[in-house]
């Protein structure tokens, strides 16, 4: 059996809300609620929901920052709030919109000084200088903290969080706000690293290729409560959330509504353009084939469903449930 | 990557301090960096302790003694008492500014640092600006060493040397418990200040003038009168008044000790609340 990084069971945190000024209310709100985790070594997990369903409160309580109000956990092996300290040297955090370098310095001392905290040694050097090759930052190295762009601070962000070699890495967030390019290159470093070092990752993001391309498998939260875990394919099976084939015509086309493995969503005015979902199974290239017949394409594009619509169909099917 | 290895290939300190020294030394470059505010800063400090001096002295433009002291005692009381709160405050003043931290998520990060987080936040900014007020302080000190009728005794000397040492304790332990409680005061950094500050008010004024009451709570509850008031007069061999005889001064170490205990009981309990109720 390998060894579990994250092993959590019946997860809870609740919050007293309190609001009102003279007469003050209290409200309790639930943000995790019975929560069960694992994930072992080496595995790549993302975790999904909306704005407040749970994620960064459950990162908190697997850090050590957050105590569970019932439940328990285990994050490398160790009772994150008693043994705060050691697990901080098995862990590297990453929240896209805190920091955890010092601002006023320049990133390269950000590192000297991290490398002291977590006692190092030289050591770190060799560390620091793959990271730094890998990750591109050579050239602002000496720049302070605050004069970098988002990019350049993410970059510095995640390699402070890798300094240590942790066995787990934990990123909230971590491409949001990035441009295209910047987030393509990020992904392909994590690949790289988790290639190279085995680590593990826990990663929250709102950006399904980050999905696509950094992890295995998904646990979707909603409320607090597991929605969904498992792989990325059976989320969108089981959702329903359709591949989609958006197809400009060279000429006014009837409806393609019987086309074999496609249902029809929708056709613009005069049917210039036609969007048919592509079912579970189906080849496009057969569709296409099949559409090609009996109208001359000028131009098509394939979405992909987005991470978001995903959720928010699978928050619909678990109401539906209730 | 050779630039990397030129640029910080330094000595670094080995053992526990290790951290701490990373810590502080790079807090001090990046207040160096900027030289004429930096000077202007310590300048500035230096007014501060200069200001408040003459309040005092004007004091003494319409009475001649308070509280049992004269001009020159009270010279020594003002200097005992200021050198201990502004090392006190440069070392660890910036604990009123939890609430800005709690904010930033700054305590977050330090949570997730294998380091205890009080360790971390004191060295996080520690302001040598504010040894201007030290400065002057001491300066006060030497006058009224000269000036006041001081026999110089094996105690006397043990008594300066000790005084200020347990007195910047006692402050230091004040401001760790006003750090604690504003876990519970998100916006409670006014209410801790007046703790604090207040504190050190109080011990620069001899606690005789205040009433029994004042006087039991600033001597027992909130050791101010520890750190400058009873110790000088011991030095100036003067009998204290009720409820807080002179003797007490030689037990500022263990007003020290106390406060640190309760320091950090209150710290550890604000600092435990905050990670059960979160952020």
């Amino acid at each position: 059996m390998t060894e579990q990084i994250v092993h959590a069971r019946g997860l809870t945190r609740d919050f007293v809300v309190r609001s009102g000024g003279w007469r003050r209310t209290k409200r309790v709100v639930h943000a995790v609620v019975d929560l069960d985790l694992d994930i072992a070594a080496g595995e790549a997990v993302g975790y999904i929901g909306a704005n407040g369903a749970g994620k960064s409160t459950t990162i908190k309580m697997l850090t050590g920052i957050l105590s569970p109000s019932a439940g328990t956990v285990a994050t490398c092996g160790l009772h994150p709030q008693k043994s705060r300290r050691e697990l901080a040297r098995e862990i590297g955090v990453v929240f896209g919109q805190r920091s955890q370098l010092w601002w006023d310095l320049p990133l390269q001392e950000s590192y000297r000084v991290l490398a002291s905290i977590h006692r190092l040694g030289s050591s770190h050097r060799e560390r620091l200088d793959e990271l730094v090759d890998a990750l591109d930052l050579a050239e602002f190295l000496d720049t302070p903290v605050r004069q970098l762009s988002l990019g350049q601070r993410i970059r510095g962000e995640i390699a402070a969080a890798l300094l240590h070699s942790p066995r787990l890495l934990i990123l909230d967030e971590p491409t949001i706000g990035l441009d295209v390019l910047s987030k393509e290159r990020l992904r392909a470093f994590l690949v790289a690293e988790r290639a190279a070092h085995g680590t593990t990752l826990l990663l929250t993001t709102h950006d399904m290729d980050d999905v696509q391309r950094l992890t295995e498998r998904i646990v979707v939260v909603d409320h607090g409560r597991v929605a969904y875990t498992g792989d990325l394919p059976g989320l969108v099976r089981r959702v329903g959330a359709d591949r989609v084939i958006v197809l400009d015509l060279e000429e006014p086309t009837p409806s393609l509504s019987d086309v074999a493995g496609t249902r029809l969503i929708g056709t613009e005015p005069d049917g210039l353009r036609q969007r048919l979902a592509l079912l579970p199974g189906a080849s496009a290239a057969a569709v296409l084939a099949e559409v090609a017949g009996r109208a001359p394409l000028r131009d098509l594009t394939i979405e992909e469903p987005d991470v978001e619509d995903v959720v928010r169909r699978l928050y619909a099917t678990q109401q539906a449930a209730h | 990557m050779a630039e990397l290895t030129t640029h910080t290939e330094r000595p670094t300190a080995t053992g526990w301090a290790s951290p701490y020294v990373a810590l502080v030394s790079s807090r001090l470059r990046s207040q160096f960096a900027y030289r004429r505010s930096f000077a202007l800063d310590l300048l500035g400090s230096f007014g501060v302790g200069v200001i408040e001096f003459a309040e005092i002295y004007v004091i003494f433009s319409s009475i001649s003694v308070l509280g049992g002291l004269d001009f020159a005692g009270l010279a020594l009381l003002f200097a005992l008492s200021n050198i201990s709160f502004s090392l006190a405050d440069l070392l660890v003043g910036h604990l009123d500014r939890i609430p800005t931290y709690l904010r930033a998520g700054t305590l977050d990060a330090f949570l997730l640092r294998p380091l205890p987080v009080l360790a971390q936040l004191v060295t996080s900014d520690i302001q040598l600006r504010r040894f201007g007020r030290t400065a002057l302080s001491i300066a006060v000190l030497v006058v009224a060493l000269v000036v006041n009728p001081i026999t110089f005794t094996p105690a006397t000397i043990a008594l300066l040397v000790i005084t200020p040492i347990a007195g910047t304790a006692i402050f230091c332990a004040l401001f760790v418990a006003a750090a604690g409680v504003q876990f519970w005061l998100i916006e409670g950094s006014e209410l801790a200040n007046s703790f604090t500050y207040g504190s050190s008010y109080a011990s620069s004024f001899p606690t005789a003038i205040f009433t029994l009451p004042m006087r039991v709570l600033f001597t027992f509850v909130v050791p101010a009168a520890f750190t400058a008031y009873l110790p000088t007069l011991l030095i100036l061999d003067l009998p204290g008044p009720a409820w807080t005889p002179a003797w007490l001064g030689w037990f500022s170490p263990v007003a020290a000790i106390v406060s640190w205990v309760a320091g950090m009981l209150i710290w550890r309990a604000g600092l435990r609340h905050y990670t059960g109720a979160g952020s």
